[in-house]
């Protein structure tokens, strides 16, 4: 079992992958780039730290394909995203990348910013800590599991290509 | 049971004889595209000592986002990309020297009706337009496909869109698309195929099925489909290889398929749509703008950078001056679309108006370089995304809608209706 336990970030729907990975900041340097990661919610870019966790509305992370918008918020420490639901290519990166989103629906009414989150990635049962509610979000396949469980697609390439050899 | 156009591509690429929404598939792909995204793939390739690619033909790479190279960075990352090809001995290489990589596929012969086509940048559900499975990813995964050829793949359900009624003049598939974004929202095809079927949809040309077959990413589709017809065929006929031209033909999906839902709309009345910011399903008509002063006009992308659109641009800017405080900015799609402009003097229209026509590639539309907006501006696009900062300052605002509704609002300094700057 994998828990996964936070301080809660909470945004609404159609959060886009142009705001978490911005193409005006792709070349600069990380201390420039992380103050404009979700630069729609400045309290965020200031004092999300690592460990803290985002609870998020419908598509999150519509948009672009660019691997950097789930990369961004995997080296800001951000533990794991669960929202109402995700922009597919989003949601694909973020497997690739081992960094855990979850589908869970009324996760928007059942937590406040601040609020303290666990989830337990294998069966996606989502705590509220602070609240005392639990929540059940959609399991991620076993696939992606394994994926996930591996530290990405990548580490799966490097095990695969080790087996051929 | 009958199979939809994605289920029976997901069949095909599985080795299955049929496959249903919701089951995990690993499929074989036919197809893949990468532009600038690519120096970062190969970097990866590099790293873990994959020396060769699963299959050097089937890969396209070019590079558009950044063309030519707006700082030293850029060229460095070109430079990274042109050792890579050459290392990895891809064939179907254009460098700078083609255009937008969604409008290139079709131009060299790489799209197939029916065939798995992955690319890094999510547009590629443009290939949809030629009944081809195209869809995005990120680099991780692209650097896993060109390893293995293969990616998991989640069977999608498929949702339907019967369009029928003629467009009223000036009105185009942009206008259609933005409607449905509008109306249906940018979910309505999350995690799900679309297919857009109807007598409308049959008339239409292919740029114009290609334009919103580009924006089923913005309404959340993993692809976007329209029928492999004649037109189809005869379009990618031109520039299909001879080795590749058997597997060419009509492509549909079988008519007992399944849908989770069809939705049917008549185009016969609909105005000129505008999408406001920040987001591409804040749509509404042309007559409910309001008095929107715009600093940019851009007709261009991937969306809509096509030989039609600017066309039907030059027949609004033919005579006309651009308004002084406005600037607009074309960008054909391709190098072919930009010498049959300059044949045809549509060029010429457009400079004597006084847009500023600039190479082909993808422009500002993402906030890399060659217009980006300042705080304070607005900007009327015929691309596809106006997210906050999508196209420079995060103060800025952009608004999309056709290229019709680009030019007359160019002329007229703020969003106006392309039906009333007839002559």
């Amino acid at each position: 079992m994998t828990f996964i336990k936070g301080k809660v970030w909470k945004f609404g729907d159609n959060v886009n992958t142009d705001v978490m990975a911005p193409g005006f900041a792709f070349n600069a340097p990380w201390e420039e780039l992380k103050r404009v990661i979700l630069h729609i919610h400045p309290k965020f870019t200031q004092e999300a730290k690592p460990g803290d966790v985002i609870v998020a509305g419908k598509n999150w992370g519509c948009g672009s394909s660019r691997e950097q918008a789930p990369a961004n918020l995997k080296r800001l420490g951000i533990g794991c995203v669960v929202a109402e639901s995700f922009g597919r290519i989003y949601f694909r990166n973020s497997v690739a990348l081992a960094f855990p989103s979850i589908v869970c629906l009324g996760i928007s009414e059942a937590f406040d910013e601040g609020d303290e989150l666990e989830l337990e990635l294998e069966s996606a049962r989502v705590r509220n800590i602070t609240k005392g509610d639990e929540l059940k979000g959609e399991p991620l396949s076993k696939d992606m599991l394994a994926i996930i469980a591996k530290g990405g697609i990548i580490p799966a390439l490097k095990e695969r290509l080790k087996i051929k050899k | 049971m009958g199979m939809t156009m994605a289920e029976k591509v997901l069949a095909r690429a599985s080795g299955r004889r049929e496959v249903k929404p919701g089951e995990y598939v690993t499929a074989k792909v036919d197809q893949v595209m990468s532009q600038e995204a690519f120096a970062e793939v190969y970097r990866v390739l590099k790293e873990e000592g994959v020396e060769r690619v699963w299959d050097p033909n089937k890969i396209a790479i070019l590079l558009d986002h950044y063309v030519p190279a707006p700082t030293i960075a850029h060229a460095e990352v070109h430079k990274l990309i042109r050792e890579g090809v050459k290392k990895l001995g891809i064939e179907s290489w254009h460098d700078m020297r083609a255009g937008i990589c969604h409008q290139i596929m079709g131009e060299k012969g790489h799209i197939i009706p029916g065939e798995l086509i992955l690319g890094t940048d999510s547009h590629s559900t443009t290939y949809g337009a030629f009944g081809a499975a195209g869809s995005g990813i990120g680099v991780s995964e692209m650097a896993y496909v060109l390893a293995t050829g293969e990616l998991w793949m989640r069977v999608p359900s498929t949702i339907k869109f019967v369009i029928k009624g003629d467009l009223p003049e000036r009105v185009t598939s942009k206008d259609i698309i933005l409607f449905i974004a509008g109306k249906y929202t940018t979910e309505v095809a999350q995690y799900k195929a679309v297919e857009f079927k109807g007598p409308t949809v049959e008339r239409m040309s292919i740029a114009s099925r290609m334009t919103m077959a580009n924006m089923g990413v913005e309404i959340g589709a993993k692809f976007a489909f329209f029928e492999a017809d004649q037109k189809t065929l005869d379009y990618l006929l031109q520039y299909v290889r001879e080795e590749a031209k058997k597997r060419v033909g009509i492509f549909k999906a079988d008519p007992d398929a399944r849908y989770e839902q069809v939705y049917e709309i008549d185009v016969s009345r609909l105005e000129p749509q505008v999408a406001f910011p920040h987001d591409v399903g804040n749509v509404r008509p042309i007559s409910a703008v309001g008095d929107m002063k715009v600093n940019q006009a851009f007709l261009g992308s991937c969306t809509n950078g096509r030989f039609e659109d600017l066309e039907i641009a030059a027949a609004i800017l033919k005579g006309k001056k651009v308004h002084p405080e406005t600037r607009l900015l074309v960008f054909p799609a391709s190098w072919e679309i930009y010498l049959e402009a300059l044949r045809e003097e549509i060029l010429e229209t457009l400079i004597e108006a006084g847009a500023v026509v600039c190479n082909p590639g993808c422009g500002p539309c993402f906030g890399g370089h060659m217009g980006l907006l300042a705080a304070g501006e607005r900007c009327i696009a015929s691309s596809n995304r106006n997210f906050k900062g999508r196209m420079g300052s995060t103060e800025a605002e952009v608004y999309l809608g056709s290229p019709a509704t680009v030019a007359a609002s160019a002329i007229a300094g703020r969003i106006v209706d392309p039906r009333q700057s007839k002559r």
